[in-house]
């Protein structure tokens, strides 16, 4: 993943600077603004790939600071963090011009994960029909998976599961996430059901060949990616 | 007393003897009418009786004829009878008053005046009602009759109606007081035990009378809100413990795991390591109990149908079943879904979906290899059923309640909190949470109501 350029606005000085000890430690560029008109200034005059805002902020919200950057056209991608976690506040995040929430306390690895995929899906092309890993091919239209042009039978979730993990290939995926994305599940079960899936997708995808496509990361989830 | 007449009781009780009395009043007012008017009406046919006798005698005797007659007639013993028969001039002729009375008679023909004695019964001063006729010659006749027996039949009734009227007053006020007096011994009463209550003694209960009327529905109705608080404030008693003893355990492992690490004398990096794993994963265990705890919590303190809408069961309960399938079959369990209908109800997808996660966990978790966990949604109800150990009928209650665990569950993993949000949810939607016996196992239902 290339180094991306994040603003931390974050009003707790501690926490932001943990955010942007963990930030630089992976390899990115961070700002920090800790309190709302210093974010909406830094986020109105350079340019960002992505911004992490607290959601409750003095001098201006977390919400409104979004919802006036979308109004004044700016759609850097921007992940929401708040004590409040209930679906109806992140619903209400996600409504001002949100692209992500995530709920105090967090695991830094989710954060990570969450914010180099907003990044990523903001530089992505134009909607595809097709989807390419390697020698892993999905067609969207088609409903099918080819790898080295060998058709594999997928069921209906599995396809979805892979096709989150494809859209966000070279991104390591949280657990959360996939609950998330593709089961729309905004909770965790007490169970870690999702390894079981991850595995039966790779007995599909990867048992037969060479080189296996689906990487575990440890302590952070999985990442699809073609070694090379 | 002045506390007496502040009642709402006794305002009631005064409001309706005054009613009482008013009819009373009435029912009396027709009764002197008609017994007073009877007698007045028989004197009055009496003397036309009379009329119509020396009239006949006039018209057959002539004068002297009359006289006679009223002369006989007047000397009649104890007679209330009165006549006179007066010449021109003033002269009387016959009859028993000694002069022509003053005054003029009323619109009736009918002339009232006073006679001082008659001889008649009463004897004293009493009042006549007469009437008079012109006879040819200048003459005129007078017949009339003493009144004061109608005086006195009057005043009987008066008198009687006057205590008639006052002892059902007097009644009237005794038993709106009495009444007023039990009714509000009985709230006074409930007063005690409410300021009683209120001193923080939790266990004390109205006294009912058991008759079922309203004031002993109140009572029930109090009793049953303070079983319920009651109820309510050792479960806030319980989770307090529960929490402290809870979470103090995971924070004990975790000071003495860092301290132990602290104490160490080597430089050793992959003990360090291994010891930060492990205190984030204990720290990771207590924020999830926390988050368990705090969505009950945010559960139980939504208002209903706050952000419900309608929710497709089903698709609920597929979508949970896609996602523990494969755990399950890993487990070596007999997964199956049975769909017989697809209703769909009023409510929250994320919770509904939480609290079959939840179910499915457990049944998941708890059923041994070679059992069989069944997921069903039939009419209004969703059902997880497995061939596990279940729950012995004693316990289905308690476990219900947060950080309550099976002593066979303790071995595996989990904080006590799954069923708990389960009952909330369900609360939430004015649903069931039924646990049953699977024989064997745990048959564990979320009744929804029908949407409306």
């Amino acid at each position: 993943m290339e180094p991306m350029k994040v603003l931390v606005i974050e009003d707790d000085r501690t926490a932001a600077a943990y955010l942007a000890k963990g930030l630089k430690e992976a390899g990115h560029v961070v700002d920090i603004a800790n309190d709302g008109r210093e974010g909406l200034f830094l986020a109105g005059s350079e340019h960002y790939d992505v911004m992490i805002v607290d959601r409750m902020l003095p001098g201006r919200d977390g919400l409104s600071l979004v919802e006036l950057l979308r109004a004044a056209g700016n759609d850097t991608p921007a992940l929401f963090l708040s004590a409040l976690g209930s679906v109806e506040d992140r619903v209400k995040g996600l409504r001002s011009g949100g692209d992500d929430y995530l709920t105090k306390p967090f695991a830094f690895s989710e954060l990570l994960a969450r914010i180099e995929v907003l990044a990523r899906r903001r530089s992505a092309a134009q909607p595809q029909t097709r989807l390419t890993v390697g020698d892993l091919e999905m067609d969207l239209l088609a409903r099918t998976v080819k790898r080295a042009g060998k058709e594999i039978e997928l069921l209906p979730r599995e396809f979805a599961l892979l096709e989150y993990l494809m859209r966000n290939a070279g991104s390591v995926v949280t657990r959360t996430m996939m609950l998330e994305n593709v089961w729309d599940y905004h909770f965790d079960p007490q169970t870690n059901v999702i390894d079981v899936h991850i595995a039966r997708l790779r007995q599909k995808i990867d048992k037969d060949f060479p080189t296996p496509l689906i990487h575990t990361v440890r302590g952070a989830g999985y990442s699809l990616r073609a070694v090379g | 007393m002045f506390r007496l007449l502040r009642t709402t009781t006794f305002r009631v009780a005064l409001l309706y003897l005054c009613l009482f009395l008013g009819s009373v009043g009435v029912i009396l007012g027709v009764v002197y009418r008609s017994t007073a008017g009877f007698v007045e009406g028989q004197l009055h046919e009496a003397i036309s009786e009379d009329v119509g006798e020396l009239r006949e005698q006039f018209d057959r005797r002539g004068l002297p004829g009359l006289i006679d007659a009223v002369r006989a007639r007047s000397a009649a013993p104890h007679t209330n009878s009165i006549y006179l028969v007066m010449a021109p001039g003033g002269v009387p002729l016959a009859g028993n008053l000694s002069g022509w009375p003053n005054g003029a008679p009323d619109a009736q023909g009918w002339l009232h005046f006073a006679v001082a004695d008659t001889g008649g019964p009463s004897g004293g001063p009493a009042t006549a009602q007469a009437v008079t006729f012109a006879l040819p010659g200048g003459l005129r006749l007078l017949v009339g009759r003493d009144m004061s027996e109608l005086d006195s039949v009057r005043r009987q009734i008066v008198s009687s109606l006057g205590w008639i009227f006052a002892v059902t007053a007097a009644l009237g006020i005794a038993g709106g007081v009495l009444l007023s007096r039990s009714v509000l011994h009985r709230i006074e009463a409930i007063n005690r035990t409410t300021r009683r209550i209120i001193d923080g003694d939790l266990s004390g209960r109205v006294a009912r009378s058991g008759n079922g009327d309203e004031i002993d529905r109140l009572a029930g109705n109090l009793n049953a809100m303070l079983d319920r608080i009651e109820g309510l404030m050792a479960g806030l008693r319980q989770v307090t413990e529960n929490i402290a003893h809870d979470l103090r355990t995971p924070l004990t492992r975790l000071r003495s795991r860092i301290e132990l690490t602290l104490l160490r004398d080597d430089e050793d990096r992959e003990a360090y390591r291994a010891a930060l794993q492990d205190a984030l994963g204990e720290a990771d265990r207590l924020l999830s109990i926390f988050t368990a705890l705090l969505s009950i919590a945010q559960v139980e303190s939504r208002t209903q149908r706050d952000g419900f809408r309608p929710v497709d069961l089903a698709e609920v309960v597929e979508t949970a079943a896609d996602l523990y399938e494969p755990l399950a079959e890993e487990k070596g369990l007999t997964f199956t879904t049975e769909i017989r209908e697809r209703p769909v109800v009023d409510g929250n997808a994320q919770l509904l979906a939480q609290a079959v996660a939840n179910l499915l966990d457990n049944a998941v978790k708890y059923t041994p290899a070679g059992g069989r966990v069944v997921l069903t949604v039939e009419g209004n109800r969703v059902t997880v059923a497995d061939s596990g150990p279940g729950i012995p009928p004693e316990m289905r209650e308690a476990v219900l309640r947060r950080f309550v665990r099976l002593d066979a569950a303790r071995a595996t993993p989990g904080n006590g909190l799954g069923l708990s949000l389960v009952e909330a949810v369900a609360r939430l939607h004015r649903a069931h949470l039924e646990l049953d016996d699977n024989r064997p196992g745990l048959k564990a239902s979320i009744v929804l109501p029908t949407a409306a």
